[in-house]
């Protein structure tokens, strides 16, 4: 525990140091505004909730997770300090599960300075404040799932880039299992692929947060798809650190 | 993996069963076991065997490409062997990788520190890492900036030093638990006479008491801290023994022309 902390805070204390936390924040907060009051129609529904604002959030994650996660991997081999930080004595899964933690914790900070939007709802109406407890929980869950895919990917190259592209096409198909237009597609030519995409979507189970549903299926599936892609990222690493 | 052995000249066949310093040892720190790396045809490392007890400061040497760093990696459980295993103070680089860690200090190739972190910083990472809270680990740190003399660049993001100074935070990284087994690849590499002879000092002080291995392909520095050289060539160890010995047995008597003799052939047939 204590190396896994260790790990979580040089991590952490590094999105600071460099511009890219203060970047990440900016454009998060920017997007995530512009979404809600414009294409989300936040004053024009005319409703005390924040469906406008989680409607779009987890595809502002799809597209700036990866941001977060790629350079937690090509980073350190770019700059041979993988070899560094795996001949001390941690093991692989405490440094995977270190890095995903900082990666964590800086999300839901950047999640957490999005309270205007709570205060704004609260000030113009009266709305079920518990409702939007759960989907910013399910908003942490969406960030959790996507940032161990973004790391595991991470963990494949030396380039940013890359992990940063690949980051985004593979959490858009996790995002994006569920949509009409892939599942109709899937049950007309492979009915059992269908299943098993809106299972694994991502959003579909979002919805049910941003409902004020919190069940033990979907906290045992987001903790089952993180688990995955940690060990994921594990294997991974263990293949290829040397490279 | 061959948990029964016979100590001595079986587990070294080749430069092992030639050399008197081949002697599987009690207090033998380093131990490498048949040690291969192969990655895809290339043969990297080709079985390498030999041990390291407390007190000696072996010297690393062989062409560029010759496998040290593999070598080095493998014993510090970054690579991992395709055949053969390491042992650090009695624990398997492998199977028991952390316990193996904590008991060794290791500065890897082209000493790799966090650009973004201050000298002060980083050393304090290593130190909670390895375990060193409170007062200790202010102790432990301040005791490493004094071995690497850094005192005066401490609060400094270590990308803004000069290659000198990187390397020997690095050094410094590899001190901060007083570890009993160093491993350090091209420690004065980028330093300047000054410092070079600063750190060759620190070795010497430090070997009574642990088992190190330098690589290195400044062969006045092997005669100069080394009690015992290996020769390594195409993956292969070539001789092994003190420098003064090696160096004798070449017509000349010089380090230099026996390691051109000796590594040469080989290079040019791998």
């Amino acid at each position: 525990m204590r190396a896994i902390l260790g790990i979580a805070a040089r991590e952490f204390a590094g999105y600071f140091s460099t511009p890219v936390a203060w970047v990440f924040i900016v454009i998060f907060l920017v997007l995530q505004g512009t979404l809600t009051f414009s294409m989300g129609g936040f004053f024009e529904r005319d409703q005390a909730d924040l469906l406008p604002f989680f409607q779009f959030l987890p595809w502002v994650f799809v597209l700036l997770v990866p941001a977060i996660t790629m350079r937690l991997w090509a980073e350190e081999r770019r700059l041979g300090t993988i070899e560094l930080l795996l001949t001390l004595p941690v093991t692989q899964g405490q440094a995977v599960v270190g890095k995903f933690l900082a990666a964590w914790g800086f999300t839901v900070i950047a999640l957490a300075l999005t309270f205007p939007f709570v205060i704004t709802v609260n000030v113009l109406g009266h709305p079920d404040n518990g409702m939007i407890a759960a989907g910013y929980l399910g908003a942490a869950m969406v960030a959790g799932a996507f940032l161990a895919v973004g790391a595991a990917v991470s963990a494949l190259t030396k380039s940013q880039v890359v992990a940063f592209v690949l980051g985004v096409a593979l959490c858009f198909v996790f995002a994006a299992s569920a949509f009409p237009v892939v599942t109709d597609f899937l049950s007309h030519n492979l009915p059992v692929l269908a299943t098993i995409a809106r299972k694994i979507s991502i959003v579909d189970r979002f919805q049910s947060f941003v409902r004020g549903l919190i069940t033990a299926r979907d906290a045992i599936y987001f903790a089952s798809f993180i688990l995955f892609w940690l060990v994921a990222n594990t294997v991974i690493l263990e293949h290829r650190k040397a490279d | 993996m061959p948990l029964l052995r016979s100590p001595g000249d079986a587990l070294f066949p080749r430069a092992g069963s030639a050399s008197p310093w081949g002697k599987h040892s009690v207090n033998a720190l380093i131990e490498i076991i048949g040690l291969t790396k192969r990655f895809g045809a290339f043969t990297a490392v080709d079985d390498v065997s030999f041990t390291v007890a407390r007190g000696e400061v072996l010297g690393f040497l062989g062409p560029n490409g010759a496998g040290k760093s593999t070598t080095m990696k493998m014993l510090a459980g970054f690579v991992t062997p395709t055949s053969g295993t390491a042992r650090i103070n009695g624990h398997d680089v492998q199977s028991d990788a952390v316990a193996a860690r904590r008991e060794l200090g290791f500065l890897p190739e082209g000493a790799p520190v966090y650009p973004e972190m201050t000298v002060i910083g980083f050393l304090r990472f290593a130190a909670r890492i390895r375990g060193f809270s409170g007062g200790e680990a202010r102790d432990q740190v301040d005791q490493a900036l004094s071995l690497a003399t850094l005192e005066g660049v401490r609060h400094l993001p270590v990308e803004t030093l000069s290659k000198g100074f990187k390397r020997r935070v690095g050094l410094a990284q590899a001190l901060l638990h007083d570890p009993p087994v160093l491993v350090l690849d091209e420690p004065t590499d980028g330093l300047d006479p000054n410092q070079k002879h600063e750190v060759r000092t620190l070795i010497a002080r430090m070997a009574p008491d642990k088992a190190i291995i330098i690589s290195t392909h400044i062969l006045e520095e092997v005669e100069a801290v080394c009690s015992r050289a290996i020769i390594i060539a195409a993956g292969r160890v070539v001789a092994d023994g003190p420098p003064g010995e090696l160096a004798r047995r070449h017509p000349s008597g010089k380090l230099e022309e026996m390691f051109r003799a000796i590594t040469q052939p080989q290079a040019e047939a791998a």
